[in-house]
């Protein structure tokens, strides 16, 4: 009977599929890394979560264009901005259906009320789903929305107006990031009304183009294609993220063909890949930096000579070829070429060791100094090896005299440690969240985030204004105009090495149509065809 | 018989404290602050990780925390993972099934070839037979299992194309999780070819797991096999004119079996305790890649519940064998 139940549950959900066989549907078999850590994306910070929820089952009321960095409109058709830069009112689309769970089944569509519960639940200590689950919002709070949002009111059915507590124009860019991926208000109070909150975090329904069917932990999640879908339904009947957490595996499954896109393929894989007729290697740079932070409240890099000089006795292209064989870039700029408002014009240090050690003499250094460089334990995708980073450039800087120890710690230590600055010079990096310049720029080397993630320690004043400034505007013509300066001001200051930008590698089988990476990191299905 | 499994059982209790103190003590000395390795390089400001220290209890005294947790332990509540949130037993149970299918396929693979290959090497002792078998077992045993794995995966799944990769069934069946074991899942299912698909599945993991076990089988029983082939009362049988087979296969392998029974105890509640390199490789879900990869997150409830769990478990299995013993040598049971 309990058999039986489960299977006409299964029957109900998989609606969306066409055809009656499982053999005649078209399915797609994405491979992924690893299990998410759960269902709702706004309790967490990790792609792999966000990959198999809010990229393919949600929607939010603005999303990145595929394939780009700009903002498009999602469960809003548009937007207004007063002329203080205070308050946002969405419009909202009509007709837009949510997906049903096992004991659940929607009974109006998408409204204002769905809009308001999402961000109610996570800035708001007394909505009653707040602390259910746990209740730590990482990206809401990550992101400053916690203060930034001082209320959201509804103005009818398809209107929300949000007041800002002061103009921040990556506001909009926030709303694309996978935490304001919408929910169901109607659900969450279904649940509430059950006296089972919780079930909302682990089968929550969304608008999105792919609806959760069975998630087997640890080895795979089922998705049929949503048919009511509001773009139309995916090309694509079955979706199936088969998890796999070794990529020497993934890419014996991509060759025998039982998996039909992979991420994250081993460097060492690459040439091989790109010779296989069955396989299509794409790739792009990644929205990411790598970088070295000098310590700039601590001696001798409070002198702006000396981290001149260090940026000149680094050879970046050694570096590019043994730590990232080539799936990497030299980084000029603190924030990726694909990323708006990169400035092109802005001239990298060369290698130039003579020119290092007459600047390290002009700063009272002639023969050099001791000092250490910290090198991650991880391996991440903007340094895959930071150890031998480290090592070569170790071994560049004692060609002008400076002595460096490298210093490691366990990955935990390693960030709570140079948060609060007991490095000399760091190595570390940033993926970005939301396509914003801002997001880099001001995360990582503005002044209000000395202590936090400014592991330079770094505060300008003429760098931080130009931020503050392009905060307070939408016009997105002249807060390019001042992240560009503010950029010239960064490469003449040099609180850090920009190493590099890694490239990301997607292999995907050839038979898949219509795939795009994502430079924001995440894998959609929803294009593609097979 | 009871006195004694009585007797075993006490042992138990203490075993079960230590284990709970141990666990509780080790993953707090390895340096890492987990809500540190949860925020990564984005971090948390210094109030917001005060506020989830409080939330997740972490800014108590250690012994307050220890025991919250062995209280807790003793009603049987293991406490949240601090990643899914999903209580460690219902994770756990999710992933147990998975383990026990692998673990008793690849012990069957160890002892179907391990006992024979030993006790054939110990027949023919000095031959080339013995030579190869135990050149083979010594191959085995020191088989770097990821090499291994990666090895038998590219020649009989990606060239030959004979089994499949990874997984444990093909994605194409949609098999409810009635019972978590997929061989009789997809039995229950109605779906054609399902089963079939689940038992390719397991075809190459259990051969990898069991390998190691396999060398360490082989290599016990001939040991085992030679020490008794020569006391005198087989020669006895033997000129009693006892037909050959029966000699070993009755009045030999039966008092050769004891240190064997031992060893694969020892085994299977290895694994049992979860293949981390044989899951990862085979994309298994299975508890000892969820202990790896907790272990890396620092995420306290799983590590603490999971090894307690498997620490369980080795004690039952060991249990199990000396009563074992008890059953095939009434010596033992009796002299203590």
């Amino acid at each position: 009977m309990k058999k039986g139940l489960a299977k006409l549950t299964l029957a109900l959900m998989a609606a969306g599929a066409i055809g009656t066989s499982a053999h005649a549907a078209s399915t797609l078999v994405y491979c992924s890394e690893g299990s998410p850590e759960g269902f709702n994306p706004a309790f967490y910070t990790a792609g792999t979560t966000f990959d198999a929820t809010s990229k393919n089952m949600f929607n939010r009321l603005v999303e990145f264009k595929l394939g780009t960095t700009e903002t498009e409109p999602g469960l809003a058709t548009s937007y207004d901005v007063s002329s203080d830069g205070l308050e946002y009112t969405f419009h909202l689309r009509k007709g837009v259906k949510f997906h049903a769970a096992k004991d659940f089944k929607p009974t109006r569509d998408f409204n204002a009320d769905d809009v308001i519960f999402t961000f109610d639940r996570q800035g708001n200590k007394e909505n009653p789903y707040h602390t259910v689950s746990g209740g730590s919002y990482e990206y809401f709070t990550g992101m400053g929305m916690d203060t930034l949002i001082k209320k959201i009111e509804k103005i009818d059915d398809y209107t929300v107006k949000f007041v800002l507590t002061k103009p921040e124009a990556p506001f909009v860019a926030n709303l694309a990031m996978d935490f304001a991926s919408i929910f169901s208000k109607e659900q969450a109070d279904a649940y509430m009304k059950a006296g089972t909150p919780e079930k909302l975090d682990i089968d929550p329904v969304g608008t999105g183009p792919f609806q959760k069917v069975q998630y087997q932990k640890d080895s795979l999640i089922r998705y049929t294609a949503f048919k009511d879908y509001w773009k139309g339904k995916a090309k694509i009947d079955r979706l199936v993220f088969s998890i796999t957490p070794d990529a020497s595996v993934r890419y014996a499954k991509l060759k025998a063909g039982e998996c039909d896109v992979m991420p994250y393929p081993n460097p060492a894989d690459l040439k091989q890949m790109e010779a296989d007729p069955n396989i299509n290697l794409m790739s792009q740079e990644g929205l990411n930096v790598g970088y070295l932070a000098f310590n700039t409240q601590k001696k001798p890099f409070n002198d702006i000579r000396v981290r001149q000089a260090l940026s000149l006795a680094t050879d970046k292209s050694a570096i590019i070829d043994a730590v990232f064989q080539g799936a990497g870039k030299a980084a000029k700029n603190p924030i990726p070429p694909t990323m708006w408002s990169y400035n092109k014009n802005v001239v990298d240090y060369p290698y130039d060791p003579v020119k290092a050690k007459k600047l390290l003499a002009e700063a009272g250094y002639p023969d050099g100094f001791s000092t250490n460089i910290w090198a991650m334990p991880v391996q991440r995708p903007y340094n895959p090896n930071a150890r031998r980073m480290a090592e070569i450039m170790q071994e560049d800087w004692s060609k002008v005299g400076v002595k460096a120890e490298i210093v490691s710690y366990e990955w935990g230590e390693y960030l709570n440690r140079s948060k609060k600055g007991e490095h000399d010079t760091v190595l570390l990096g940033w993926t970005g969240d939301n396509g914003d310049p801002d997001n880099f720029l001001y995360v990582l080397l503005g002044c209000d985030a000395v202590g936090g993630s400014n592991r330079a320690q770094w505060c300008n004043e003429e760098f931080n204004n130009l931020l503050l400034q392009a905060k307070q505007t939408s016009d997105k013509a002249e807060r390019t105009k001042d992240y560009e300066e503010a950029q010239v001001v960064f490469k003449r200051e040099a609180p850090w090495i920009t190493i590099a930008h890694s490239v990301v590698y997607e292999p995907i089988r050839k038979e898949v149509k219509g795939y795009k990476i994502d430079p924001l990191g995440g894998h959609y299905f929803y294009n593609v065809s097979k | 018989m009871f006195q004694f499994i009585f007797r075993r059982l006490s042992l138990v209790i203490p075993t079960f404290l230590g284990i709970t103190l141990l666990t509780f003590t080790l993953i707090r000395l390895i340096p890492g602050d987990p809500i540190e390795v949860m925020a990564g390089e984005r971090g948390v400001s210094a109030e917001r990780h005060a506020e989830l220290s409080a939330q997740l209890g972490f800014d108590q005294p250690l012994y307050v925390q220890y025991y919250h947790y062995v209280t807790g332990v003793l009603q049987g509540d293991l406490g949240n993972s601090l990643i899914t949130r999903e209580p460690v037993m219902k994770e756990f149970l999710t992933l147990f099934p998975a383990t026990i299918e692998l673990a008793v396929c690849a012990a069957i693979f160890a002892i179907l070839i391990g006992l024979p290959a030993g006790i054939f090497a110990a027949v023919k002792r000095g031959t080339v037979i013995d030579h190869s078998v135990m050149t083979f077992s010594l191959t085995g045993y020191s088989m770097p299992i990821f090499w291994w794995a990666l090895l038998l995966m590219l020649v009989f799944s990606v060239n030959l194309g004979w089994t499949p990769v990874s997984g444990r069934i093909d994605v194409v069946y949609w098999i409810d999780d009635v019972t978590g074991f997929m061989l009789i899942d997809s039995l229950l299912s109605d779906e054609a070819g399902a089963f079939t698909s689940a038992v390719s599945h397991l075809i190459l993991p259990s051969i990898v797991l069991g390998t190691i076990p396999m060398a360490v089988i082989a290599r016990m029983t001939r040991s085992s096999m030679l020490e008794v082939l020569s006391e005198d009362y087989i020669r006895t049988a033997r000129a009693k004119g006892i037909a050959p087979w029966r000699v070993i296969v009755i009045h030999a392998l039966r008092n050769a079996l004891i240190p064997v029974i031992t060893v694969i105890g020892l085994q299977v509640g290895i694994l049992l305790s979860g293949a981390i390199l044989t899951e990862t490789v085979f994309a298994w879900p299975g508890i000892g890649k969820w202990l790896i990869e907790s272990i890396g997150r620092r995420d306290y409830p799983v590590v603490q519940g999971g090894i307690l769990i498997v620490a369980c478990i080795i004690i039952v299995v060991n249990l199990l064998v000396d009563i074992t013993y008890g059953i095939v040598n009434p010596r033992i049971r009796h002299s203590r």
